[in-house]
């Protein structure tokens, strides 16, 4: 039996972000690097051709418009607007609770943070995750209760893990107001 | 988890409720504890309510458990509306079809351990020798009949809950309110604490209300309910 | 704390400055402070009351003795020149209840005497005049002694001065004379025992002292008992106050370990918080014993009052108290703290809790007994200082044997109990693991009602005793008079002076004489006699089964054959007014025939409960002149029962003589000390008792507050508000009821010792019980007084995190 999963990758909820990023207001793609790498880059900053090509992977999708093109001294001078399929994407995606796996605080904040930017619920946000977790330990729990003592070693390493997730999303609950301000300044 | 259409007041699980809350209000002096919470429980489910602290999680239970009576909304029990009784129904009940178990502070210290587990049972009437072999047999379940003859203040935290859970399961509740049982204890001995309460409720059938912000805790309950701002909110509907 | 080698006073000084200022800061701490201090206040108030008696008494003890005129002795007489004596005349009497002490005086010397003047006054009253005490002189000029004031109707002059009052309260005066005659003042007139003889007509002020009189053993002792008694339960009950909210004084110091603080330092600090405490008390019961000493000038209480300035403690006792309060009340605290391990992280109690023994709580019994026992069968001494100390000395080693006992009864008792309801099975585990505690808060009740119970027996031992039924008659007359017929008033005369008094329905006066036969011989040195007595027919009815009466009738009611008595026969020679030795009363003896005719009747008991044998005579049988040297008598019958018909009486017999006896009639005599001190003893018992309630109620709350989590959960899962309810009674009841017990053992033992002592017969067996309802009531009072807490906590709110 395995309870430990992979080390998640960050690649997948780029897109998102950005997208949800957009939903704040139309924003050009330099602008929106600088946003990303301001709220959720800080040791990761992203690399302006990884913005380049999610910003065309959008487009094709129909999830973001171009506004208008600006002269100017960039190499890009797109203005980018979120349509109504892009906004229906990102309430999906923020409302839909992340496989409770271990070392998803990252994932979670850049939730958390884009769902006060657009103005969404954070607090419902959270308790959608932690029911997911709390399935997934559930499971843990009970496979736990039958298993040899191994099993209970290995269980419980993931559990302590789900658990600290779980105890930095109620921190991030409770410190929800002071981090809306922070993000709105 | 079945997807049965729930309708009101039912549980989540589709089995019939045992104790059905609707729309409560509890306000201390000027602060609301409870602004509209709805629960229930079915016979035989284990319920986490977690949320912040302060939210009303512990007012919740008591106004589930009839010792604090709301100022508004309702508890049924059993079909039964708990307003509708008098304190010493209310009473009655608390002593005949629930259970209890604090963080601490609950143990008699005057008391021995079977003397302490023993009385829900001499308060219901039963005799004394027939309550003592009855103590005796659940301090055996949660594996502390060594400490029988000892009192709290001569036993561990961990100790004291299991008899503190011996002795909420002793008249074989219906309901088995549990307000941060593991609240004083570290990981291990709240563990065993928390596999020896579930499994003995799974045991007798008796629902349980799991009051805690623990989360490893909660992973014991089939479902969790979230009160926050006094307001309760079922998970199983949300997923 | 690794280098801590010597103790320097300035950390001493330092931690107990910490005490202190836990004692006064804010809170719990205060609360703690003010109780401790309201308690040992309490108690030091009554330990100086206490003190001051000794110097109160022997104050008022030397005045009275100084104003009591002091004969001058026959053999000194001769050398001591006239214009340094005085006569004098007792002149007391009584005035609605009150005693009015009095003398007539009359210096040798006239106005020119050099004889010391009465005490409080700077020369002996003029002739006519009365010097009087300011009590008497409010009293004469208040409308309430209007009657008293035609008894005494003299101009005053002087106000007798504090120097000559035995208290402020003192009813007393001085009348100056120029009319009293050596010759007239016979040992009658006067206190009898202090006069002989000549020598009683010429007296001086404070050249002498008499000594009074030494109280009979039974008081002594009673009053020694009484003391113990009332002040053992007051240390009893300072030690008590001391340990008023220890717990969380040992939380405070566990709060205290866990910064550094080691155990020697933790008593230190609780040292200097109880010291706090104890000085505050002291100050407290210092002030509240200046109010109330000047209070206490200001009252009369049963005749008795003191001036404030006689209200001193002793001075050994005020240093005793001043010393011995503080050092007792941290002694006590530091003991407390004996049984428990006061830890950085919370107070450990004993865990093995050392079983107590009963060999070493036996020996202060023992002892008591030991010192009691040589003086039983009445050997008791009353008059030497040593027998008083050891009576005293062996009281309190019993009463102490009680607190002593109490603990380990209370620990065996309540270990061998178990079984019955919940609440049962809640109290006495409870008391199981704190029967220390228990049996504390109730040592006090223990002590005080043993001593009272002894106190009981002895008493009513003695009030037997003293209780006398006098066979008199109140219904059929309420008061009686009696004087001499010698410058008196006939019987006649009185009768007719008393039936014109308001509130008199009926006096029947007649007039006494003795007989003797002519050929009078002693037999065994007594001379038989018998009395002839002379009244009208209505009056002899009274006296005798008579059927038929007419002026001129005699009749002879036969005695009962007493040697003393002389059996009379009709026809008998008789000589009139002469004593039993034969010597006339008058100029000579008046002989008188008994009438052939005499009729033989049954005698009668009068009112006053005399049965007149001898003669009875109606005036129409004999002359004034046969009844010359008699005494007149008069049993006055009132309408209803205003006090003031006795005044008036009291007037009419008062006349020039101030000799004539007025008694009121009562089928039973009680000694009016007596009396007195049962309602003293009565009134302290209460006092104590009500202390003791209020000790065990502030620990009882205490207690129950400490507890508010476990009840709320009691609560939770259902339990009654009955059984938690009962449970607090059966956890006051239970010590009470075997302090109780215990008390009734020893007192009734330590009553029956005391009334050997002092030879009473042993009896009243039942002499708990009073003390004992008493208890009962505290029970209830604890319970009813804590069950508002009890209800208040136990509301669900209690359940709810801090």
């Amino acid at each position: 039996m395995k309870c430990i999963h992979g080390v998640y990758s960050l690649g997948m909820s780029i897109s998102h972000t950005l997208l949800g990023l957009l939903e704040a207001g139309p924003s050009h793609g330099y602008d929106l690097k600088r946003a990303f790498d301001n709220h959720f880059g800080h040791d990761r900053p992203l690399h302006y051709g990884q913005v380049y090509s999610t910003m065309s992977r959008l487009l094709k999708n129909g999830l973001v418009e171009v506004e208008g093109t600006e002269s100017g001294g960039g190499p890009e001078r797109k203005r980018y607007a979120i349509t109504d399929a892009g906004i229906t994407d990102v309430g999906d995606w923020l409302s839909r609770a992340e496989k409770p796996e271990p070392y998803l605080q990252s994932v979670l904040y850049t939730k958390v943070v884009l769902a006060l930017l657009t103005g969404r619920d954070a607090a419902a946000l959270l308790d959608v995750q932690r029911s997911e977790h709390l399935r997934l330990m559930r499971e843990l729990t009970r496979r736990k209760m039958g298993g040899d003592l191994a099993d209970q070693l290995i269980c419980d390493h993931a559990l302590f893990h789900l658990e600290a997730d779980l105890r930095w999303l109620e921190l991030t609950a409770a410190r929800l107001d002071r981090l809306a301000s922070e993000v709105r300044s | 988890m079945s997807q049965n259409a729930p309708t009101a007041p039912t549980t989540p699980s589709g089995a019939a409720p045992l104790l059905v809350a609707s729309g409560l209000h509890k306000t201390y002096g000027a602060t609301p504890a409870l602004a509209g919470a709805d629960f229930a429980i079915a016979s035989g489910e284990v319920v986490a309510v977690m949320g912040p602290s302060g939210s009303g999680k512990s007012t919740l239970l008591h106004c589930l458990a009839g010792i604090v009576p709301p100022d508004g909304g309702t508890v049924s029990y059993a079909g039964r509306d708990l307003a509708g009784l008098s304190d010493a129904g209310r009473s009655a009940l608390r002593r005949g079809d629930f259970g209890f178990v604090f963080q601490f502070g609950q143990l008699v210290p005057e008391l021995t351990c079977e003397e302490n587990v023993a009385l829900p049972l001499r308060l219901t009437g039963v005799g004394r020798k027939e309550a003592g072999a009855r103590a005796a047999e659940w301090l055996g379940r949660l594996e502390v009949d060594d400490v029988r003859h000892h009192r709290p203040g001569q036993i561990s935290g961990g100790q004291g809950q299991r008899v503190a859970v011996a002795r909420a399961l002793v008249n074989n509740p219906r309901v088995l309110f549990a307000d941060e049982p593991t609240g004083a204890l570290d990981s291990l001995n709240g563990e065993r604490v928390m596999e020896l309460l579930v499994s003995a409720a799974r045991d007798t059938g008796a629902a349980v209300v799991l009051v805690t912000h623990e989360s490893r805790v909660a992973a014991y309950s089939d479902r969790e309910v979230v009160v926050r701002d006094g307001r309760a909110r079922d998970m199983a509907g949300a997923l | 704390m690794s280098e801590r080698s010597a103790t320097s006073l300035a950390t001493w000084a330092r931690e107990l400055a910490l005490g202190a200022r836990f004692a006064v800061t804010g809170g719990p701490g205060l609360t703690r402070t003010a109780l401790t201090a309201f308690g040992v206040g309490l108690g030091v108030v009554v330990l100086l009351l206490a003190a001051s008696v000794p110097t109160m008494l022997s104050a008022r003890e030397d005045r009275g003795d100084d104003r009591n005129p002091d004969p001058v002795l026959e053999t000194a007489i001769e050398d001591t020149p006239a214009a340094q004596t005085f006569q004098a005349l007792s002149g007391s009497t009584e005035y609605h209840g009150e005693e009015i002490g009095g003398w007539v005086v009359q210096p040798h010397g006239g106005a020119a005497t050099e004889a010391e003047p009465p005490p409080g006054l700077d020369a002996f009253p003029a002739p006519g005049e009365m010097a009087v005490s300011p009590a008497l002189a409010r009293l004469l000029e208040s409308d309430e002694g209007a009657l008293l004031a035609e008894r005494l109707d003299h101009p005053v002059g002087d106000t007798i001065g504090d120097e000559g009052l035995q208290g402020p309260g003192d009813l007393y005066y001085y009348l100056g004379s120029d009319t009293l005659d050596g010759d007239t003042l016979d040992g009658e007139a006067l206190d009898g025992d202090a006069i002989d003889g000549d020598a009683s007509s010429a007296y001086v002020f404070g050249d002498m002292t008499m000594g009074s009189p030494s109280l009979p053993a039974p008081l002594i002792l009673l009053i020694v008992v009484i003391c113990v008694v009332l002040l053992m339960p007051i240390a009893v009950f300072v030690a008590t106050a001391v340990r008023f909210g220890g717990e969380r004084r040992d939380q405070r110091l566990a709060a205290l370990r866990l910064v550094g603080a080691d155990i020697d330092m933790t008593r230190r600090v609780a040292a200097g918080e109880t010291l706090v405490g104890a000085v505050a008390g002291l100050l407290l019961g210092g002030a509240a014993f200046l109010l109330l000493r000047a209070w206490l000038g200001t009252v009369t209480v049963w005749g008795f009052s003191a001036f404030s300035h006689d209200i001193v403690p002793a001075l050994p006792l005020a240093a005793l108290i001043l010393v011995g309060v503080p050092v007792a009340a941290v002694v006590v605290s530091l003991l407390a703290l004996r049984g428990i391990a006061i830890e950085p992280l919370g107070v450990v109690r004993d865990a093995t809790e050392r079983r107590r023994r009963l060999v070493w709580r036996l020996v202060p019994g023992a002892l008591g007994v030991v010192l009691l026992a040589p003086m039983l069968g009445g050997s008791f001494d009353g008059g030497s200082t040593g027998g008083q100390v050891q009576a005293a000395v062996g009281v309190v080693l019993l009463l102490v044997a009680a607190t002593v006992l109490l603990p380990w009864v209370v620990e065996r008792v309540v270990a061998r109990l178990r079984g019955g309801p919940v609440s049962w099975q809640l109290a006495t585990r409870r008391l199981q693991l704190s029967s220390g505690a228990a049996a504390r808060t109730v040592s006090g009740i223990t002590v005080a009602v043993a001593g009272a119970t002894a106190l009981y027996m002895l008493f009513m031992g003695v009030s037997d005793e003293e209780t006398e039924a006098t066979g008199q008659d109140p219904d059929r007359a309420q008061i009686e008079i009696s004087e001499s017929t010698e410058g008196g008033m006939t019987a006649v005369e009185l009768s007719g002076e008393l039936e014109g008094l308001p509130g008199v329905a009926e006096a029947l006066a007649w007039e006494t004489t003795s007989a003797l036969p002519t050929d009078a011989r002693p037999v065994d040195g007594i001379t038989p006699s018998a009395q002839v007595l002379m009244g009208d027919c209505s009056v002899l009815r009274e006296l005798a089964r008579i059927e038929r009466c007419a002026d001129g009738d005699v009749f002879v009611p036969p005695g009962e054959g007493d040697p003393w008595e002389l059996a009379v026969e009709p026809g008998q020679q008789l000589i009139l007014g002469v004593d039993s030795e034969g010597v006339p009363y008058g100029e000579a003896p008046v002989p008188w025939t008994l009438p052939e005719d005499a009729l033989v009747v049954e005698p009668r008991t009068d009112p006053g409960g005399y049965v007149n044998v001898g003669v009875l005579a109606t005036p129409g049988a004999l002359d004034e002149e046969h009844m010359a040297g008699g005494w007149t008598r008069a049993m006055v019958r009132t309408e209803g029962d205003d006090p003031d018909t006795l005044e008036h009486v009291r007037n009419v017999a008062w006349g020039e003589h101030r000799d004539a006896w007025v008694f009121e009639l009562e089928s039973q005599r009680v000694s009016d000390e007596l009396a007195d001190v049962q309602r003293a003893l009565l009134i302290g018992a209460t006092g104590v008792m009500a202390v003791i309630t209020a000790s065990m109620i502030v620990s009882m709350l205490e207690q129950l507050r400490e507890r508010r989590r476990l009840l709320s959960a009691l609560v939770a899962f259902g339990t009654r508000r009955r059984t938690l309810s009962a449970s607090l009674l059966w956890q006051t009841a239970v010590p009470v009821v075997l302090g109780l017990g215990l008390a009734a053992i020893v007192g009734t033992g330590l009553g029956a010792l005391l009334m050997s002592m002092v030879d009473l017969p042993i009896g009243g067996w039942l002499a708990f019980l009073p003390m004992a309802a008493v208890g009962a009531g505290m029970i209830a009072t604890v319970t009813l007084v804590s069950l508002p807490l009890l209800w208040h906590l136990m509301r669900p709110d209690g359940l709810r995190t801090e």
